[in-house]
C-alpha cells in the first residue's frame, strides 16, 4: 500500500463523485475560515480597544450595527448555496442508481463481526440464492448449494476486488450488528444494517490498493474490521475473476439448518 | 401561618448590610438547628442541593476525564503496557498491562455517558440551575423542595450504579454512549443492563428537576420581575428545562424497550434472521435497529442544547458584568434561544444520514440543521457585539467566558460540513465529529461552567477564589484543550474513524499517528492544569471574607447575603428594572442593580 | 402548625395554595400538568414504536389471526368500564372535599383505589392466561408490544394506587391544617388518574380491537 497517499488532510480521491465532495469540503472550510477570521479580528480588536483602564467608561447605549444583519444574511445565503448548490446534488446522485445499471458490477456484501463477506455473481451474472436462515460458520453467506445460479459465484472475505472505470453497486447487509462500509479514498460510507439491504455505488477512476474500514462501533474487534480494496485494471480484474471462479465441486456448503423460529 | 416569624424575614428586615462573618450567625433565626443529615445530606434547601449536585458532578467529571486519559495512552502508544496503572486495573481490563479492546470500548462508552449525563448536565442544570435560578428570580427556594431533594437522590444512585457497572463481571457497557442495538442487546454483559437501569434513574432525576425549574420560574418570580427583566441565564435554564422535560421521556421509553429486549427476550430492536458468530439467534425478530436510533437521537440532539444553553446563560451573565454594559441584543438572544429550543426537536436524524435514509428525509433534516445554525450565529454575534464599547475587566470568570466565544465558534462552524449530507458522507463517524462536539462541550460548555464556578463562588461561600491560580488554570487549560481537540479535525480529514482501539491498523491511521501523541500529552497536561483549580477551590475557603457583591453585579442573587440564609432574602426583593443596567449615564456608580429602588 | 410542614421551607414558598395572579393556578397544578406533558412524550414514544413495529411487519399479529381473537376483548371491555368508573369516583372524591365532606371523600377515594385493584386483578388473569399458553413477551413482537405497553400502564396504575392510598391515610391529616391545599392535592392526583385512564382508552382499541 502506498502510504504517501495519506497525510493530515483528505487522502487521494479515486472516485468519480469524490471531486464534488472535496469541492464542497473546500468551500465549506474556506467559508468557515473566513467567518472565524472575521469574527476573530473583531473579537481581538474589542478585547484590546475596550479593555478596562483608568478613564475609560463603557457605553451604555447599544451600538447600532447594521453590518451584523448583513453578516447574518450573508451566512443564510451561503448556507442555502451550500445546501442546494453543492450538497444535495451530490447526495441525490450518490443515493440514486448509476445511469447504466445493467453495465455495472454488482457485489453483495454481508458484514459480520468482524469480517466483510463479498459475494460476486460470477460469469452468469446471477447471484445464487442466499438466506440468513442457512448461514453458519462454514457458510457465512448462507448460499443455497442447490441453486444452479450460484455454482459460479465468487465469494471472498476481506478482499474487495473491483474493476477501474466501471460503475460498481454494492448491496450492503449485515448479519449481526450495525457496521459501516467506509472507503475513504472512494469517498464512500454507508451503514450496513441487519434486516435491510442498502445499495451504494461508486465509480473508481484509478487502480490501486486501498483500505475498507468499519466506521460504526461493532464490538471488541471493530478496530480490526478491515478489508483490502483492490481496484484492478480490466485485465487484472478479468484475471482475478477467472482464477477465483469455483470448480463445481468446490462450493460445498453444509447441510442447511432449520430456519430459526 | 406562624412560619414566617420563625424565619429570617423579620429578623433581617434591616437589609443586607447585616454582618455575616460567621456562618452560624443566622441559626438563631430558624428557631431550631436542623440535624446534620437534614442540613447536609437530605437537605431540601435549593442551595445545599445545588452544592451537592455541583460537587458530585465535579467528581464525576474527573472520573470521566480519567477514563479518557487511560484511552489516550492506548491511542498514543498502541499495545504498550501501562506500568503500575495496568497492574492496578487487573488482568481482565489490562492483560499484561496492555489494554484489552473490550476495556477500551468500556472506557469510550462510559466516558461519553459520564461526561454528558453525570457531569455536565448535573453541573449546568442541577448545580447552577438549582443554586442560581431561585436567587436570580428572587424566590425563597424552588417550588417543590422535596421533589428537588428526590431529584438529587435519584441522580446520585444512578451515577453510582453507572460507575459500579465497571466492577460487574464482563465490565461496563461497551457499545458506545449511544448504545446502538443490536450490538448493545447482543453484548451479554450485565453492565449493559446496569447502564439502562442507571439511565432510567438519571432520566427520572432530570425530569423531576425540569418540572421544578419550570414551575419555579413561572410561579415564583419576585415582584416586578417580568419576562423581559429576567437575566439571560434564567431564560436559558427555562428553555433547557423544557428540552429535558419533553426529550428525555422517549429515551426512557427506549431504555425500557431495550431492557425488555435484554431481560424478557423481546425483539423490539432485533430484526428477523440475525446470525451471531455463525449461530442463528433464537429470537422472534421483526424489530428495527433504527428505531432505537430515532428514539435515542430524539433525546440526544436536544441534549446537545441542554449542554450548551446553560453555558450560554452563564457566559451572558459574566460578559454583561465584566464589560460593564448591557448585553447587546438581549431580546434577540432570548428569541434565538427559544427558537433553538423548538428547532432542536426536528434535527435529530442528521446523526443518521448514513443509515440508508432517502433523499426527502435527508433534505428535510439537513435543511433544519442549516436553519438551526442561524440562531447560533445570532447568539454568537450578540455576545461579540456586547464586547464592543465595553470596559472589559479580565477577571478569571471573564477569561473563561471570553474564551468560550472562539471555542464555541469553532465547535459551531465545524458542525456545518457534518450537517451537509454530501460532506457528511466522508466525515461521518470520523474524528472530525469528535473534534466538533468536543469544541462545543469541552472548551465551550466546560469553560463556561468554570466561569460560573469562579463567578458564583463568592455567592456560595462569601470568599473570592484566588485570581492568580485562576489565571494559571485558565491559560494552561486553554492551551491543552486546543492541543487536544484541534488535531482531531486533521485526523478526521485524513479519514480516521472514531472508536478505534488501534488506529495504526490503517494506512491513513499511521499517517496521522503523531497527532495522537500530541493529543494524549495535551490531555495529560489538561489534568495537571486542573490541579491549581482543585487547590484553589478548597483553599479559598480559608481566605478572608470578600465584600458583598464583589463583582458589582446588578442581578438579584446579589441582593441576598453571601452565602444566602435559609429562605434566601431577608425581605422579599422587588425588581425595578432590566437585568444589566451597567454604566447608566448620570449614575454615580457604574452599576444600577435590579433590586435598588429609586433613591 | 409545625407538624403540618415538617420541612419549614414549604411555608416560605409563595403560591403553594393561592393561585398565581398571572397563571391562575397554584404551583402543584402547573407541576402536574408539566409531568403529564412528559408522560405524553413517554407514551407517545411507545405508541410510535408500536406503529413502526406493526407497519413494518408482514402480518399483524405475526403468528396470524386477529388481535381480537388472541386477546380477551370481553375482559378488557370490563376493565375499561372499571377504569372509567374509577375516574368518576375520583372526581366525586374531589367534589366531596369541595363540599367539606370528609367521610364522603374517604368513601369515594377508597372506591377509586378498590376499582384500581379490580383493574389489576383482571389484568392479572389476562396475563396468567397468556403465560399458561406459553405466550411470553419473547413469543413475538405482538406479545412484546402488548406486555410492554399494558405493563407500563399497569405500573402507572400501581403508582396511582400508592399516591391515592397515601392521600386517603397519612396524607389526609393535612385536611385538618390546610384544607385548601389538601383539596388541590386530590385534584392533582385526579388529573394524573384521568391521564392513566386516558392512556388505557388509547391502548384498548389499538391493542385489542384493531
Amino acid at each position: 500500500m502506498d502510504e504517501t497517499k495519506y497525510g493530515f488532510w483528505l487522502p487521494v480521491d479515486v472516485s468519480s463523485h469524490g471531486a464534488q465532495i472535496d469541492n464542497l469540503m473546500a468551500v465549506v472550510h474556506w467559508f468557515m475560515l473566513l467567518l472565524f477570521v472575521g469574527w476573530g479580528i473583531f473579537f481581538v480588536y474589542c478585547l484590546v480597544k475596550f479593555r478596562a483602564r483608568p478613564g475609560h467608561v463603557a457605553t451604555y447605549n447599544p451600538v447600532k450595527a447594521v453590518f451584523t444583519k448583513y453578516i447574518e444574511a450573508a451566512v443564510v445565503v451561503v448556507e442555502v448555496f451550500l445546501l442546494f448548490g453543492l450538497s444535495t446534488p451530490v447526495w441525490f446522485k450518490y443515493k440514486g442508481r448509476p445511469a447504466s445499471e445493467k453495465d455495472a458490477v454488482v457485489v453483495q456484501l454481508v458484514a459480520e463481526q468482524f469480517a466483510w463477506n463479498f459475494h460476486y455473481a460470477g460469469k452468469d451474472g446471477k447471484f445464487g440464492k442466499s438466506s440468513t436462515a442457512t448461514m453458519s460458520g462454514d457458510n457465512p453467506l448462507g448460499l443455497d448449494p442447490d441453486d444452479p445460479a450460484g455454482k459460479d459465484d465468487i465469494t471472498t472475505v476481506n478482499q474487495f476486488h473491483v474493476p477501474v472505470n466501471k460503475d460498481v453497486i454494492v448491496e450492503l447487509s449485515s448479519k449481526d450488528v450495525i457496521h459501516s462500509f467506509n472507503i475513504p479514498v472512494l469517498r464512500v460510507k454507508q451503514d450496513a444494517i441487519p434486516g435491510t439491504r442498502i445499495p451504494v455505488w461508486f465509480h473508481a477512476t484509478q487502480p490501486g490498493h486501498f483500505e475498507l474500514a468499519c466506521a460504526q462501533l461493532c464490538g471488541l474487534g471493530h478496530y480490526r474490521m478491515r478489508a483490502d480494496v483492490l481496484i484492478d485494471t480490466p485485465e487484472d480484474y478479468a484475471k482475478w475473476e477467472k482464477e477465483n471462479a469455483p470448480t463445481p465441486s468446490e462450493e460445498q456448503p453444509p447441510t442447511a439448518q432449520q430456519p430459526a423460529k | 401561618m406562624t412560619a414566617p416569624t420563625t424565619h429570617g424575614a423579620t429578623t433581617h428586615a434591616g437589609g443586607n448590610e447585616h454582618s455575616h462573618d460567621q456562618d452560624h450567625g443566622h441559626e438563631h433565626a430558624h428557631g431550631h438547628e436542623l440535624p446534620f443529615w437534614r442540613k447536609y445530606i437530605f437537605s431540601v434547601d435549593h442551595k445545599m442541593i445545588g452544592l451537592q449536585y455541583g460537587l458530585t458532578a465535579l467528581v464525576f467529571l474527573l472520573v470521566g476525564f480519567s477514563l479518557m486519559m487511560l484511552m489516550r495512552w492506548q491511542l498514543a502508544y498502541p499495545g504498550r503496557p501501562l506500568g503500575w496503572v495496568g497492574k492496578l486495573l487487573g488482568e481482565n481490563a489490562m492483560p499484561g498491562g496492555v489494554m484489552a479492546p473490550e476495556f477500551y470500548n468500556q472506557l469510550g462508552a462510559m466516558h461519553g455517558t459520564i461526561m454528558v449525563f453525570m457531569g455536565i448536565v448535573p453541573l449546568a442544570v442541577g448545580a447552577f440551575g438549582n443554586y442560581v435560578v431561585p436567587l436570580q428570580i428572587g424566590a425563597p427556594d424552588m417550588a417543590f423542595p422535596r421533589l428537588n431533594m428526590a431529584s438529587y437522590w435519584a441522580f446520585l444512585p444512578g451515577g453510582l450504579l453507572m460507575i459500579y457497572s465497571f466492577f460487574m463481571p464482563g465490565g461496563a457497557a461497551q457499545s458506545g454512549w449511544t448504545n446502538y442495538p443490536p450490538l448493545s442487546v447482543l453484548t451479554q454483559v450485565p453492565g449493559q443492563t446496569m447502564w439502562l437501569f442507571a439511565m432510567v434513574l438519571l432520566i427520572t432525576s432530570s425530569l423531576l428537576g425540569s418540572i421544578n425549574f419550570i414551575v419555579t420560574i413561572v410561579q415564583l418570580r419576585a415582584k416586578g420581575l417580568g419576562f423581559w427583566r429576567l437575566p439571560f441565564f434564567v431564560h436559558a435554564q427555562f428553555v433547557t428545562s423544557f428540552l429535558l422535560l419533553l426529550a428525555f421521556p422517549p429515551l426512557e421509553a427506549a431504555a425500557v424497550l431495550q431492557l425488555m429486549d435484554r431481560l424478557a427476550g423481546t425483539s423490539f430492536f432485533l430484526p428477523t434472521g440475525l446470525v451471531v458468530s455463525g449461530e442463528q439467534l433464537k429470537v422472534a425478530g421483526g424489530g428495527s435497529p433504527l428505531l432505537w436510533q430515532h428514539l435515542f437521537w430524539f433525546l440526544a440532539h436536544p441534549e446537545v442544547y441542554v449542554l450548551i444553553l446553560p453555558a450560554m446563560g452563564i457566559v451572558a451573565e459574566v460578559i454583561a458584568n465584566n464589560t460593564r454594559k448591557p448585553l447587546w441584543g438581549y431580546r434577540l438572544l432570548v428569541y434565538s434561544v427559544i427558537f433553538l429550543g423548538f428547532m432542536s426537536f426536528v434535527v435529530w436524524a442528521h446523526h443518521m444520514f448514513m443509515t440508508g435514509m432517502g433523499t426527502t428525509m435527508s433534505t428535510f433534516f439537513q435543511t433544519t440543521t442549516m436553519i438551526i445554525s442561524i440562531p447560533s450565529v445570532i447568539i454568537l454575534t450578540c455576545f461579540l457585539m456586547s464586547l464592543y464599547g465595553g470596559a472589559i475587566r479580565f477577571t478569571t470568570p471573564m477569561l473563561f467566558a471570553t474564551a468560550f466565544l472562539p471555542m464555541f465558534a469553532i465547535g459551531g462552524l465545524t458542525g456545518l460540513p457534518l450537517g451537509l449530507t454530501a460532506s457528511d458522507i466522508y466525515l461521518h463517524d470520523t474524528f472530525y465529529v469528535i473534534g466538533h462536539f468536543h469544541y462545543v462541550v469541552a472548551p465551550g460548555t466546560i469553560f463556561a461552567l468554570f466561569a460560573g464556578i469562579y463567578y458564583w463562588y463568592p455567592k456560595a461561600t462569601g470568599k473570592q477564589m484566588d485570581p492568580t491560580l485562576g489565571k494559571i488554570h485558565f491559560w494552561l487549560s486553554f492551551l491543552c484543550m486546543n492541543g487536544i481537540f484541534m488535531p482531531m479535525f486533521f485526523q478526521g480529514m485524513a479519514g480516521l474513524s472514531r472508536r478505534l482501539y488501534d488506529p495504526t491498523i490503517y494506512a491513513h491511521g499511521r499517517a496521522i499517528q503523531s497527532l495522537n501523541v500530541v493529543i494524549s500529552w495535551s490531555a495529560w497536561g489538561l489534568f495537571l492544569a486542573q490541579l491549581p483549580f482543585i487547590w484553589n477551590f478548597f483553599s479559598s475557603l480559608a481566605r478572608a471574607r470578600a465584600v458583598e457583591n464583589p463583582w458589582s453585579a446588578t442581578t438579584l442573587e446579589w441582593a441576598a447575603p453571601s452565602p444566602p440564609t435559609h429562605g434566601n432574602f431577608p425581605t422579599p426583593p422587588v425588581v425595578y428594572r432590566e437585568p444589566y443596567e451597567y454604566s447608566v449615564p448620570g449614575q454615580t456608580s457604574d452599576f444600577h442593580p435590579q433590586f435598588a429602588g429609586e433613591a | 402548625m409545625a407538624e403540618a410542614s415538617p420541612y419549614a421551607a414549604d411555608a416560605l414558598i409563595p403560591h403553594t395554595v393561592e393561585p398565581h395572579p398571572v397563571t391562575g393556578i397554584p404551583n402543584g397544578k402547573l407541576g402536574i400538568w408539566l409531568f403529564l406533558a412528559s408522560e405524553v412524550m413517554l407514551f407517545g414514544a411507545l405508541f410510535s414504536t408500536y406503529v413502526v413495529i406493526r407497519t413494518t411487519a408482514p402480518h399483524w399479529p405475526p403468528e396470524g389471526g386477529l388481535s381480537s381473537e388472541i386477546l380477551n376483548v370481553p375482559l378488557a371491555t370490563v376493565n375499561t368500564a372499571v377504569l372509567i368508573t374509577s375516574s368518576i369516583t375520583m372526581v366525586l372524591s374531589w367534589a366531596s372535599l369541595k363540599m367539606q365532606n370528609l367521610p364522603r371523600f374517604r368513601l369515594w377515594l377508597g372506591s377509586t383505589i378498590a376499582l384500581a385493584f379490580v383493574f389489576l386483578v383482571i389484568k392479572y388473569f389476562e396475563y396468567t392466561h397468556k403465560f399458561e399458553l406459553g405466550h411470553y413477551p419473547s413469543h413475538d413482537n405482538f406479545y412484546a408490544v402488548y406486555f410492554t405497553l399494558t405493563g407500563l400502564h399497569g405500573v402507572h396504575v400501581i403508582g396511582g394506587i400508592i399516591v391515592n392510598t397515601f392521600l386517603l391515610t397519612a396524607g389526609s391529616r393535612m385536611w385538618a391544617t390546610e384544607p385548601e391545599r389538601f383539596t388541590n392535592r386530590i385534584e392533582n392526583a385526579g388529573l394524573y388518574w384521568h391521564f392513566v385512564e386516558l392512556v388505557w382508552i388509547f391502548l384498548f382499541p389499538s391493542l385489542y380491537l384493531l
